[in-house]
């Protein structure tokens, strides 16, 4: 066939396929693609993952049709030995490649600048985060150890408990620090993720926008029992909020007593244990 | 030392069985290593036992271990007869020429400097730690196909996908520089050996060493970290994870003397004609992959030091307490590590990109273009190792960067996707088996490489980084990219090396298999990640055991398609010996105008070059010529 | 013999040699799992009861462990004799009262919030027939805790004039030598399989304490097999 009847062919078959499906991905994927709804920053990753996906669908058809038809018309025939055309490259087509994956390339670049630094993106920033969001912020500290999660509250007295509770709709300060080893505390469905490195205090912003369960996950190998470190916090609302860190106050009253002041890093001595 | 004879003629009768066993051979070797691994030992004892009470009292004596391993190593190395050179010299001696035996199957199990013979041990070598390496996989599939511990102890799990991880990045990385970037890059460039042979052996030997370790940490409790060995977890493990750090260590130095002989050999070597425009795009890839090697390795062997010395003389590099701090140990890990991984996919571009012109009796199409997106990769690959780090708590600043250069790598990589729709385009294609495998490349590295947008993309990544997500990324990249080409050149490749050919059908049976089997045990890893799932568990929510499941029988299967392959190679190799033709793939490249079997001095006289390998493909008209008589 | 048949016993002798090396290769691994022991179940007449003994120490001695003697390390009372094993099973939906001898020294706790009895009947145990609400955290030697059920058990050691004098060496040990005894009940719910560990980071010479025995099933790690 002549050229022009290949290219022809197979751009047009690629052009219709990416008008149908990019939609489609957008449409019926997007809306139930993980992590869900459950904070901003959730929220504000399935925006994303949308995105990645509808750009990377053009792409990955692009490339996989052409396989198919290269599979299907550009064979050998039965039998025979003959040559291709022997075409070593074709510069206008380099270089349009080459400008538009770069233009594509940056863009995304951009993008995910832009939406890491409006809100944080559940990213932990570290100990002086790039981007404070303003207004209230409600203090908790995770405190990952080998193998649990302790959460404490410093505007409440500062107690500890094992469970982790957040009012809704209200700006949670997340300061993730560990007493041992790396861990990771993966919020999943408020899209948290930060590592609990020992000495540091990692910074992360939320808002979790719905009451509901969300699953706690260690995500980062601490030892045998990572897999086992997991938790289910709760988005309550600011009435319920109250009333149940009350009940923590006086429930743990006794633990209280003997906990070291609340600071930002713990290193508990001594380093290696004599026995 | 041994002054024997050294090539043996027809009519002199070969030595006695005692008389060859004695000498520098591999049961010298292993010998020696086991003495060296008892006088480490010994001497670790004497040290730490007494003074280091801590190491005495814990009967950790993590010291002794390493020790152990040293002095093992260097006695293997020096039964092997590495140190015959070296010491001769030094004496004022001719060396022994025993090293240069150029015929007899004993060369394969020693130190042998004809870069053909080193070729084809890796090949072995390599392969057998690969099916060690895959049976670890199908015992961690095996675990998880049940959400809580079932089959193993949370430990013995954890040293079991270590020892995978661990074992595949070690070995695989020299997966196709090792076998055959060794055997055929001299070929190809018209010279008769590597640049520095006996180094050529060494790198061999080492990694061969390194292995033997790494399956040692099953004696000394295995080891918790997974291949990343992070600070301070690293730290608090037991015995077992010096042997993943001695491995480790000898692997990096593997690597990088392999860089460096490949680099001297491909500037330093070329035959008169051959310049770098001319170079097959394979011989490209190997240097590029070269460079990195040689920079990156080092790296790796300075913090594993540093990791050593924390777990035996107490200093505080990673420790917190001390006044360390484990994300010095992420980052330098991490440094050599990202550049790993491109040592990893770039001969598997290399590799396609030298299989598709003589499958679709084209010319390469983008020559220069691919050149330069390999060289691409080699330099930015430097700059993006923080993506593994987005969520560790590093300085926000940095994020955005590390974000822009991970996403312009890709760049250069799509530049080789577009040389080969290039190539494919028009193509008269012949769909052999090396070429199943090299189409099953393109499918599988656009999978990773798309995934690969998603984690490099902070907001998405915090969803994804340590999921399992991950996972299916490097899988589909490394397994999908790196074990396909690997089986591509192997078949393609076999036939020159050993003049045999395989079976077509069970080599047919073998691709489907095994792609259909892959793509059904990777594919719903990123479905699995995206529903919560971390990495390195044997605990998970119980609403994924499905799935689990699925994936678990996808990759016995797939473990199966291996097992066709080895009874293909045992069939077509050793009992049917099937004659192959000299050149049965017509490809126009210089290895494939040489003999089989190869003589031993590759060429009779150096060859004089004129073109690159990729003159295929029937011209096309020139305006005001005659027209080309018809059925040209 | 012909060369097919020469060829072929050598393939078949390889094959088999694989074949065993990979056997014992997949055994070593597989056969990492302790014995998981029962808790003993009576019946009295408030209905039925399970009765889980366990002791603590400091080391574990040559006798249940070869390749560790000196590991501290768990053991549970099965038909009258210590049992190695950190594998316990117990009925669902029951009460479980647990009477542990705790052999070992203070070490200190890394967290000390976790001074505090949690997720026992009443939020108490009982020391040496005193009930207290929490230890003093510098006293605790190791925990009981079972994270996915929520209980977390401080179990406080013996003091170090105890230890000079009257210290208990290896694994099994007599109630003459220097313990403390406590006691605490909780309740089980579904069946499942919940991993129980120590929070105490007692592994002398591992870095926080928390290497060797606190990372290896067995001695400071186990399982609850709730059935």
């Amino acid at each position: 066939m002549a050229e022009r009847n290949h290219a022809r062919r197979f751009g047009a078959i690629w052009i219709v396929s990416t008008l149908i499906a990019t939609p489609l991905v957008v449409v019926l994927l997007g809306p139930i693609l993980p992590p869900g709804n459950g904070s901003e920053q959730a929220s504000g990753h399935v925006t994303d993952n949308t995105v990645l996906m509808a750009m990377a669908t053009p792409v990955l058809l692009l490339v996989v049709i052409y396989l198919i038809y290269s599979i299907i018309y550009f064979r050998q025939p039965q039998g025979a030995a003959l040559e291709g055309p022997a075409v070593r490259g074709n510069a206008r087509l380099q270089t349009t490649w080459i400008v538009i994956t770069s233009a594509l390339v940056l863009s995304l670049a951009v993008y995910g600048t832009v939406r890491l630094e409006e809100d944080g993106a559940g990213a932990g920033g570290g100990p002086s985060p790039l981007v404070v969001p303003s207004g209230p912020k409600l203090p908790v500290q995770v405190i990952a150890q080998q193998w649990a999660f302790t959460y404490r509250y410093p505007t409440y007295g500062g107690i500890e408990t094992p469970h982790l509770v957040l009012p809704v709709n209200q700006m949670v300060e997340l300061n993730i620090t560990s007493l041992d080893v790396i861990h990771s505390f993966w919020a999943y469905q408020l899209g948290v993720k930060a590592d609990a490195n020992p000495n540091v205090d990692n910074i992360v912003y939320v808002k979790p926008t719905h009451l509901q369960t969300f699953e706690i996950r260690c995500a980062e190998l601490c030892g045998i029992w990572h897999g086992a470190m997991f938790d289910h916090g709760h988005v309550v609302s600011a009435s319920a909020f109250a009333t149940w860190i009350q009940q923590e106050q006086s429930t743990f009253a006794a633990a209280h007593k003997v906990l070291p002041p609340y600071s930002k890093t713990y290193i508990p001595e001594p380093t290696r244990r004599g026995g | 030392m041994s002054t024997t004879t050294e090539a043996q003629t027809p009519e002199t009768p070969s030595r006695p069985l005692w008389r060859r066993l004695i000498g520098f051979n591999l049961l010298s070797a292993v010998l020696l290593g086991v003495g060296g691994y008892y006088l480490g030992w010994f001497i670790g004892h004497q040290i730490s036992g007494k003074s280091f009470e801590f190491q005495a009292k814990t009967d950790e004596n993590d010291v002794a271990l390493l020790l152990a391993y040293f002095f093992g190593v260097v006695g293997f190395l020096i039964g092997l007869g590495f140190a015959n050179y070296p010491v001769s010299r030094l004496l004022g001696r001719p060396a022994s020429l025993r090293e240069k035996e150029d015929h007899g199957i004993g060369r394969y199990f020693g130190l042998c400097t004809d870069h053909k013979v080193v070729g084809i041990q890796y090949l072995v070598g390599i392969g057998v730690f690969f099916f060690v390496g895959g049976l670890n996989a199908m015992l961690i599939r095996t675990e998880l196909l049940h959400p809580t511990p079932t089959a193993f102890g949370p430990n013995q799990y954890l040293s079991l996908v270590g020892m995978h991880g661990t074992m595949m990045m070690g070995m695989m990385t020299s997966g196709i520089m090792g076998p055959f970037a060794n055997y055929f890059v001299p070929i190809m460039i018209g010279a008769r050996r590597m640049a520095f042979p006996r180094l050529e052996a060494l790198t061999f030997w080492l990694l061969m060493a390194a292995g033997f370790i790494l399956v040692s940490t099953i004696f000394f409790g295995g080891f918790p970290t997974g291949w990343t060995g992070y600070e301070p977890l690293n730290d608090q493990a037991v015995m077992g994870m010096d042997s993943y750090i001695c491995f480790f260590a000898l692997v990096g130095l593997s690597m990088a003397l392999l860089g460096l002989n490949m680099i001297a050999t491909i500037v330093t070597m070329r035959a008169p004609g051959l310049t770098f425009s001319r170079l097959p795009i394979f011989v490209w890839s190997v240097l590029a992959t070269a460079v990195l090697m040689v920079l990156a390795a080092p790296t790796l062997i300075a913090v594993l030091l540093m990791a050593s010395l924390d777990r035996t003389i107490n200093t505080s590099f990673f420790v917190v307490g001390g006044g360390g701090s484990p994300y010095l140990f992420e980052n330098l890990f991490w440094f050599f590590g990202h550049p790993e991984v491109y040592v990893l996919a770039l001969p598997g571009f290399g590799i396609v990109l030298e299989l598709l012109p003589v499958f679709t009796r084209k010319p390469l199409w983008g020559y220069r273009l691919a050149v330069s997106g390999m060289l691409g990769v080699t330099l930015l690959s430097f700059f993006v190792w923080q993506h593994h780090l987005f969520v560790s708590g590093i300085n926000a600043d940095l994020r955005p960067f590390y974000m822009l250069s991970t996403e312009i790598i890709s760049i250069p990589t799509g530049f080789i996707f577009l040389c080969v729709m290039g190539t494919l385009w028009k193509a008269r294609s012949t769909f052999t088996v090396p070429m199943l495998f090299c189409m099953a490349w393109v499918f599988n590295f656009l999978i990773g490489g798309l995934s690969g947008v998603f984690l490099s993309d902070t907001p998405s990544d915090t969803d994804t980084h340590g999921s399992f997500f991950v996972m299916a990324h490097f899988h589909y990249t490394i397994m999908g990219g790196l074990i396909f080409t690997f089986f591509a050149a192997i078949y393609y490749w076999v036939p020159k090396m050993t003049g045999l050919r395989f079976n077509e059908r069970l080599a047919k049976a073998h691709f489907w298999l095994m792609f259909v089997a892959f793509n059904s045990t990777f594919m719903p890893l990123f479905v699995l990640g995206m529903k919560g799932m971390p990495r390195r568990v044997s605990q998970y929510a119980p609403n994924l055991q499905g799935l689990n499941i699925w994936v678990s029988i996808s990759a016995f299967v797939l473990g199966f398609s291996m097992l066709i392959f080895l009874y293909n190679t045992v069939y077509s190799l050793i009992f049917v010996r099937l004659r192959a033709e000299s050149n049965p793939w017509r490809s126009k490249s210089l290895e494939w105008q040489v003999p089989t079997p190869v003589p031993v001095h590759n060429f009779e006289q150096i060859p004089v070059f004129d073109s690159d390998p990729y003159e295929y493909g029937t011209p096309l008209p020139v305006a005001g010529a005659e027209p080309a008589p018809a059925g040209a | 013999m012909t060369l097919f048949v020469k060829k072929l016993l050598g393939v078949g002798t390889a094959v088999a040699v694989l074949g065993v090396l990979i056997g014992l290769y997949v055994a070593t691994w597989a056969s990492s799992f302790p014995k998981s022991i029962a808790a003993v179940s009576t019946t009295t007449p408030a209905g039925p009861s399970t009765q889980l003994t366990l002791e603590t120490v400091a080391a574990i001695g040559p006798k249940y462990s070869p390749t560790h003697p000196d590991w501290v390390s768990y053991l549970v009372q099965s038909h009258g004799k210590w049992v190695h094993s950190t594998i316990y099973t117990v009925p669902a939906n029951s009460i479980v009262h647990v009477t542990l001898y705790e052999f070992d020294s203070q070490t200190g706790l890394r967290n000390p919030f976790l001074a505090q009895p949690e997720g026992t009947i009443g939020g108490t145990e009982t020391v040496d027939g005193k009930v207290v609400g929490s230890i003093n955290p510098e006293e605790a030697s190791h925990t009981f805790a079972v994270p996915e059920l929520g209980i977390f058990v401080p179990l406080p050691g013996i003091s170090e004039q105890e230890e000079e004098k009257n210290a208990c060496e290896f694994a099994p040990c007599e109630p003459s030598k220097a313990h403390r005894t406590i006691t605490f009940s909780f309740r089980t719910g579904n069946k499942g399989r919940y991993h129980w560990q120590c929070f105490v980071p007692c592994a002398a010479g591992f870095l926080d304490g928390n290497g060797g025995p606190m990372q290896t099933l067995g001695y400071m790690d186990g399982f609850l097999d709730v059935v």
